[in-house]
């Protein structure tokens, strides 16, 4: 009778907790599509009001009216403001971004074959960044008071000080200037079918992005490490005789992770404007150099469609790693 | 001293860049933007002690003109975020629940929106300088501090003391003043000086990238994307506006967290 008891609360707690989970993914869902509708709402009002005629922009000053009627016809401009955007959003959430209104290519096809370049790029970055930023800060934890733990954590003060700029070009100097291991910049014309020199040449780029990525990743993982071993549990594994160490590694490691991952969501939107600036320096060929172009040329459609479609991005990652999170650590699910 | 390092170096390094600005009102080796070929891309000597650049342009008196440059923004851009974001956020945190929750998301999403993204945006609307990216760069830093002020307001408005304050009957103004930026005051601080940071190193890269400080005005974003083109000639060049950012931002982070230390005893121990 006891038993049934048990398990019969056991199970209804299970069930609450799933539905608990799915609830709070659908409530996060809702809020990354809320969010994403919201925020290309504003870039739209933004690029489209403010700048004046866009058919007047295309054709210049002397264009005739009757030339300025026809293009406004023909990319819709006559509509009201609220169709125009419901018009772009509709073909936006099928992936259809439009064509540029000054040089007419496919905005979709264009951010895709820059994504070839600025993807890897991103991907390398944080694979460095969290290889590094993550043992180095648990291991400058674990020595919060021995000098090797300060010096750690100053560098790393240090690390998130410097432009990601600056590294850049300090780097070109040292390992392409000085010592010719890599090149200074550009992207192979033929893309990764030559995968080693693509490779080669995004190894200082990617390096560039992870230093300040890493620093600010590593202040996170060291403090909420040291927020782990001041708890009871951690004394308590401690005197049952394990090392600081294996102590951190059986029951710390887990709780100490969670706001590293909660920190990795923030991070992204960072990461994709550490990506538009390092892709500068290096002058390579991706979605960051792009969005710099268009903006020189004023090409609003296209810094539009650019500007949502990188937007999208930040908030779906934002959105998966919520979602993550929620699954990880019930806490998180239970405050929403 | 001993105690906070942080605090210790934060202050000498901010107090080191606030007088190279104000110095630079008044003087300056050279006229930053004289310019004379005999002399391009000198090495350090006496007569120029960090060298010229290419356009014969000496290099400190540029870079103590763009500490000018570099600190009126940080400044601006404090003034903007701290007004627009303790506002937002103490307005949110006293108001009832639907606003609340509306301020909630709409700061979740300025927030995830990336600050330099907006500024390129901006800068492509109505053309870069130096007023674009402070207000671009205040918009996002203000989401932030809206979002922490919003936070520890909710924090003290359960505590016992606002509610003895209610039963006492003061009203809703007295109970900001006299009861809730007293006790956020030091955050604020720590986010103010954390915003500067922000700021600095936001508005170097916008200059670095074209779309912040417009020439003719010194910037030391500038300075360093116009010695990338002569890295293979002259390295060095490059390395001084550099270190001129980290010296200041590293100055501001100092300053936040030496004061964060000094105002939480339980930080003090563990975290120097």
């Amino acid at each position: 009778m006891m038993l049934e008891m048990h398990t019969q609360l056991r199970q209804s707690r299970k069930n609450n907790s799933l539905q608990n989970l799915v609830l709070y993914i659908v409530r996060r869902f809702t809020l990354f599509v809320g969010s994403l509708v919201a925020a290309s709402a504003l870039v739209f009002l933004l690029l489209r009001i403010l700048p004046g005629d866009l058919a007047q922009a295309k054709l210049g000053i002397d264009a005739s009216p009757d030339a300025l009627m026809q293009t406004r016809s023909e990319f819709g401009l006559d509509d009201p403001l609220i169709l125009q955007f419901l018009k772009w959003l509709s073909h936006a959430s099928r992936g259809d971004l439009g064509v540029s209104m000054l040089t007419g290519v496919n905005i979709t096809q264009e951010i895709v074959s820059k994504a070839t370049v600025t993807l890897p790029l991103i991907g390398l970055a944080s694979a460095l960044a969290l290889i590094f930023a993550i043992p180095l800060g648990m291991y400058s934890a674990l020595n919060f008071r021995q000098r090797k733990g300060i010096t750690i954590s100053a560098v790393s003060q240090l690390g998130i000080a410097i432009p990601t700029f600056w590294v850049g070009v300090i780097l070109v100097t040292i390992f392409s200037v000085k010592f010719q291991i890599f090149p200074s910049g550009g992207f192979p014309d033929a893309g990764w079918s030559s995968w080693s020199s693509c490779l080669e040449s995004l190894v200082l780029p990617a390096t560039t992005l992870a230093l300040g990525q890493g620093a600010m990743l590593m202040r996170f993982a060291r403090s909420a490490t040291i927020d782990v071993i001041q708890q009871e549990y951690f004394r308590t594994a401690r005197a049952t005789g394990l090392t600081r160490g294996q102590a951190l590694q059986i029951h710390g490691m887990r709780n100490s992770l969670l706001p590293v991952v909660s920190v990795l969501g923030m991070q992204i939107a960072t990461l994709i404007v550490g990506a538009i600036i390092v892709e500068h320096v290096f002058a390579l060929p991706g979605i960051g150099q792009m969005l710099l172009q268009d903006v020189s040329i004023r090409d609003y459609t296209k810094v539009q469609g650019t500007v949502a479609a990188t937007t999208a991005a930040v908030f779906f990652v934002s959105f998966l790693i919520d979602a993550i999170l929620g699954l990880l650590n019930p806490k998180s699910r239970a405050s929403q | 001293m001993n105690q906070n390092r942080n605090l210790f170096f934060g202050i000498c390094l901010v107090a080191f860049s606030s007088t190279m600005a104000l110095l630079s009102v008044f003087w300056t080796p050279y006229d930053p933007l004289e310019i004379n070929p005999d002399v391009s891309l000198a090495k350090p000597s006496w007569a120029h002690l960090l060298g010229t650049d290419v356009l014969g342009r000496d290099v400190l008196s540029n870079l103590l003109a763009g500490s000018r440059t570099t600190l009126i923004t940080a400044f601006l851009v404090v003034i903007i975020t701290m007004s627009l974001g303790v506002t937002t956020g103490i307005g949110a945190a006293l108001s009832p629940r639907w606003f609340n929750r509306t301020a909630i998301y709409s700061i979740d999403i300025v927030l995830a929106l990336p600050a330099v993204l907006f500024a390129i945006v901006l800068a492509a609307i109505r053309g870069p300088s130096t007023l674009t990216a402070v207000i671009a760069i205040s918009i996002a830093t203000s989401a932030a501090v809206a979002q922490v002020t919003r936070r520890e307001v909710a924090v003290v408005l359960n505590s016992d003391f606002v509610l003895a304050a209610k039963a006492c009957n003061s009203n809703k103004l007295k109970i900001v003043q006299k009861h809730i930026v007293p006790n956020i005051r030091a955050s604020l601080f720590i986010q103010a000086s954390g915003a500067a940071a922000i700021a600095i190193l936001a508005e170097s890269t916008l200059s670095y990238l074209g779309l912040g400080t417009t020439p003719p005005a010194p910037s030391w974003g500038r300075m360093l994307a116009s010695s990338q083109q002569y890295l293979l000639i002259d390295p060095v060049v490059a390395l001084w506006p550099g270190l001129a950012i980290i010296i200041t931002v590293l100055g501001f982070n100092l300053l936040g967290d030496g004061v964060r230390e000094a105002l939480d005893p339980t930080l003090r121990k563990s975290k120097s």
